[in-house]
């Protein structure tokens, strides 16, 4: 009994056992369905967007910077270039201490206080790049001496990069300008153009001059590569890549052996040289004197070096050529003259008796002459020749004020020439309207008298004053002057339009041509420079005053402290019957401009015409005769 | 000779649970060369650790049930001195004091834990079978809850769960009444707040992330994610052998160890899933249908909580992998890469067998 009731509680118990049993494995089930059901919503019904995150865990989307365009003068020779080379880069996100990590990058390469200061200035300066340069051009040593202490620098990284240079340095700096880093302000402005997409992984674009004038066409199409890379960022392949179209090469206008010529004709002197073709306004040599070092700015410029040209007397920042306003002295006569001859003020034969001072009507003042007596009888040819200031008082006088403007406006004065390159001054022509705007006053006849001779108010660049050379030298026909020849991407050169069509009487252009190739022959305000050409040189003197004189005193040039001495004018073209080149040189502070500025002209177009390189000019030297203008 | 060489080794061994630890085993290994990125030194290590394993199950099939049964008080008794050693002396890595360098080799007692409680309430519901009382349950709780607290306060939370797991299945198994299961588990879910309380910080945010793993997409949550996003995008084929691009581009963490399966599904997918499944749930019957026939009280209990954590653990690490429990650090069983576990699964697996082939010596 006892036995059978513990078999039967034996029995008991293995059938509660078996059936906590069946609750455990339908509980195990439950746990099955649950993974199954889970298993179904991840790999089926979620796949796709699971397959999204795999692979953009996977591919990463990395830019190809495309090759900038390289810029080249009229003859092929490279004046912009790249070459590769490596620079040591820090990515301040990765880095807890920045300045510890350069003390001990220091140990290894060489990094002066003006790189740590520059390299300050581009963490402050921009915010759209993920690392910035240390150091660039390292050389091979401190290379390998780096990569083997890689591990030691976290965040640290040597980048072979295309670095943009300019092998004629400040030859060419107001011309070519340069590139910089992108700062925040530059991105902001790719932006508002819808271009930033293009400069993903650029890191230069152009600031100034050509380069800047020419960014679109420089830059390139940046290209792409779908690269698989692993969890360390590390690319395993490449996936597809779209290649990047390189910039376009850029042919110049400009000849760089004339620019050249034309650099150290200016020895020791500040001031500027355009010179152009008359026939198709193409830019043959655009000089700004002094220049600077374009190269010092390309991996951003350190605070010591920009003071320096910053803080220079001799502003060398300043695009002179293209920016730089002076009045244009006597170097306005031939247009005077031209537009008096058109308007019917005045006609060939007209001559005066020249006391050496004019007076308005019903007024005491005396404006004077340059040259003390005056020049006896002056007809508009010798006005010309010797520069007669008190025939232009006259002249400018009977023609009024707004016969003048609207002359000299014709002639492109006034306004910018829409020369291919940003940046550009308009420079000054003064009109009722104007003073009236700009000061609130009436127009007085004695402002007249002094535009006559290219004094007072008007102001001119010396772009603006070799344009309206080049279209008297053509006739009255002036082409829209311009830089870029050739484009690589279209190939074809370029034409320009005919911007100025003034439709002067051949024998007024023949008159002034004749007198304006007179003042380079003996008797002519630039008779020294003139002397010995082989071909027929055509030219005006100009002196722009920096000071004011007072009634009765007297200009002399050893008195005067250098800054305040005037500046020296000359306008040219040759050959007369033909020209081939019209230019406008201004030399600052030279004095007189025929004995500075027109021996500067001559050597130039020397070169242009005859192949004649002058001998090296010893600074300090230059000395024309004591002519005067 | 054949017949004589299977009578003198095979004979305790169980087929069926041997052919599914061997398909196990082939997963393992050609898994561990996928997931390792090649490594065939890896894929060699798993297979002597393996060799080893299989050793001891085979010697434990092969032990008569009393030394089972007596062996339960003095491996308890040792696990608990190498419990408290490690709580002394154990060697802090990744944060956690979990190790006990013993001079030849470093040991973690918490694994031998996992076999040790529930042979040891086993061995204790056997001794007082008769005369079962409230009493007998809460004692057994107590030889539960010690190693428990122990091995929680390394801190293991993971090994802690899994270890509870086993002892309640003894509990319940030996018959604990469903009012006091239903009591702890309405104190349970009281108490969660107090619990919460009591965690660390990165058990707390283990938690968090499995709520929201894209809180911190690189940090905490990054494993969930990437477990998630290499079994999402394995679909219903899997990208194939080899080509699992969150695998081998090493997107996946943890990949031959505790993420195994991420690896697996992967690169064969949802229908992958299904066979590797039915492996594990073969094993879970079978290891029913042992627990179901075994001969005595000591036993049973054994038997199913053998089962039942084994399969506890599969589901765990599954559930963590695909998101839907924190991530705690439990391997795949049989498949993730590490010779403890292994051994400590196949200490299991030989006990099953000895049960089941002794009863039956027992029986003819």
């Amino acid at each position: 009994m006892r036995l059978h009731k513990e078999l039967k509680n034996h029995q008991r118990e293995i059938y509660f056992f078996r059936f906590r049993l069946i609750v455990s494995f339908v509980f195990m089930l439950t746990l099955v369905v649950i993974l199954l059901a889970r298993l179904f919503y991840l790999q089926i019904i979620r796949q796709s967007y699971f397959t999204t995150l795999a692979d953009k865990n996977r591919i990463a989307v990395v830019p190809i910077v495309p090759n900038r365009g390289l810029i080249q003068d009229r003859n092929g020779i490279v004046l912009a270039q790249n070459y590769s080379g490596y620079t040591l880069e820090l990515s301040p996100a990765k880095i807890t201490n920045l300045e510890d990590t350069i003390n001990e990058l220091s140990t290894l390469v060489d990094i002066q206080p003006k790189d740590r200061k520059r390299f300050k200035k581009l963490l402050t300066e921009s915010h759209t790049s993920n690392s910035y340069p240390i150091r660039s051009r390292l050389n091979e040593v401190e290379v390998a001496r780096f990569a083997a202490q890689r591990f030691r620098f976290p965040g640290v990284e040597i980048k072979a990069r295309l670095f943009r240079e300019y092998p004629y340095r400040d030859k060419t700096s107001h011309l070519i300008g340069y590139v910089g880093r992108i700062n925040d302000k530059d991105f902001a402005e790719l932006e508002q153009k819808n271009l930033a997409a293009n400069y993903r992984g650029s890191d230069y674009i152009g600031k100034i001059g050509i380069e800047q004038s020419y960014e679109r066409e420089l830059h390139g199409t940046t290209g792409f590569e779908q690269v698989e890379v692993d969890a360390g960022g590390r690319g395993v392949r490449v996936l597809s890549k779209e290649p990047p179209k390189s910039g376009s090469t850029l042919t110049l206008t400009v000849d760089i052996k004339l620019q050249e010529i034309a650099e150290q004709a200016f020895a020791n002197y500040r001031g500027a040289l355009v010179a152009i073709d008359p026939s198709n306004g193409e830019v043959l040599a655009f000089v700004s004197k002094p220049g600077y070092d374009p190269n010092l700015f390309v991996d951003g410029i350190d605070t010591d070096s920009w003071d320096a040209l910053n803080n220079s007397p001799d502003v060398p920042l300043n695009n002179r050529a293209l920016r730089g306003q002076y009045p244009p002295g006597s170097t306005i006569k031939p247009f005077m003259a031209l537009s008096a001859l058109d308007s019917g003020t005045r006609t060939a034969n007209y001559s005066i008796n020249d006391p050496g001072y004019f007076t308005l009507p019903g007024n005491r003042h005396q404006y004077r002459d340059w040259k003390t007596g005056g020049h006896g009888k002056v007809d508009m040819f010798k006005s010309i020749v010797i520069s007669c200031d008190t025939y232009y008082y006259g002249l400018a006088t009977d023609m009024g004020i707004d016969t003048v403007h609207e002359y000299l406006e014709k002639f492109g004065f006034g306004r910018k020439t829409g020369l291919d390159m940003e940046g550009e001054s308009g420079g000054l022509l003064p009109s009722q309207d104007w003073k009236k705007r700009r000061f609130n006053q009436i127009w007085y006849p004695g402002d007249t008298v002094s535009v006559g001779i290219g004094q007072g108010y008007t102001l001119v660049t010396p772009m603006q004053l070799a344009y309206a050379t080049a279209v008297v030298a053509n006739d009255g026909v002036g082409y829209r002057p311009h830089l870029v020849k050739q484009l690589e991407a279209d190939g074809t050169t370029r034409v320009s339009p005919i911007d100025i069509n003034l439709e002067l009487h051949p024998e007024h252009l023949a008159l002034v041509k004749r007198a304006m190739v007179a003042v380079t022959l003996p008797g002519g305000t630039a008779a020294y420079a003139g002397s010995g050409a082989s071909y027929s040189f055509a030219g005006k003197t100009g002196t722009a005053q920096v000071i004011g004189m007072k009634q009765g005193e007297k200009y002399v040039a050893k008195d005067i402290s250098e800054r305040n001495r005037d500046h020296a004018w000359f306008i040219a073209f040759a050959p007369a019957d033909k020209p081939r080149i019209a230019l406008a040189v201004l030399a600052e502070n030279a004095g007189h401009g025929g004995s500075i500025s027109a021996p500067i002209a001559r050597k130039v177009i020397d070169y242009f015409l005859l192949g004649k390189v002058p001998p090296p000019v010893v600074p300090e030297k230059i000395k024309g005769e004591a002519e005067n203008d | 000779m054949i017949n004589r060489f299977q009578q003198r080794f095979m004979s305790h061994l169980d087929p069926m649970l041997m052919g599914a630890l061997a398909s196990l085993m082939l997963v393992s290994l050609v898994l561990i060369y996928s997931a390792s990125g090649g490594s065939t030194d890896r894929v060699l290590a798993q297979f002597i650790n393996i060799l080893v394993a299989f050793a001891a199950l085979w010697l434990v099939a092969n032990m008569p049930l009393h030394y089972l049964i007596r062996s339960a008080l003095p491996i308890y008794i040792l696990g608990m001195i190498l419990l408290l050693g490690v709580a002394f002396f154990g060697e802090i890595q990744n944060g956690a004091r979990r190790w006990l360098n013993l001079g030849i080799a470093t040991v973690q007692p918490s694994e031998l834990m996992k076999i040790a409680v529930p042979l040891m309430m086993a061995w204790y519901f056997e001794r007082h079978e008769a005369t079962l009382a409230m009493r007998n349950y809460l004692f057994a709780a107590v030889l539960l809850i010690v190693p428990f607290a122990l091995i929680l306060r390394q801190p293991d939370l993971g090994t802690a769960m899994l270890i509870a797991a086993s002892g309640f299945y003894v509990l319940f198994l030996a018959g604990l009444s469903w009012r006091i299961i239903l009591g702890i588990a309405i104190t349970g879910m009281a108490s969660a707040p107090f619990l919460w309380h009591a965690m660390h910080d990165y058990q707390r945010q283990r938690i968090m992330m499995l709520l929201d793993p894209s809180q911190d997409p690189l940090g905490k949550g990054y494993h969930t994610i990437q477990g998630m996003i290499a079994v999402g995008s394995g679909g219903i084929l899997g990208k194939g052998y080899l080509n699992g691009t969150q695998t081998h581009l090493e997107f996946l963490p943890e990949r031959t160890t505790d993420f195994i399966f991420a690896v697996y599904s992967e690169e064969f997918g949802l229908f992958g899933n299904l066979i590797l499944l039915a492996i594990y749930v073969f094993i879970l019957w079978r290891g029913f249908v042992i627990t179901a026939n075994a001969s005595t009280y000591f036993t049973r209990l054994m038997a199913g909580s053998i089962t039942l954590t084994f399969f506890t653990y599969t589901f765990v690490n599954m559930g963590m992998v695909t998101g839907i429990l924190p991530v705690v650090g439990v391997p795949l069983p049989l498949v993730s890469y590490g010779g403890t576990s292994m051994l400590t699964l196949y200490l299991g697996f030989g006990m099953l067998m000895s049960i089941h082939s002794h009863k039956t010596l027992v029986q003819s």
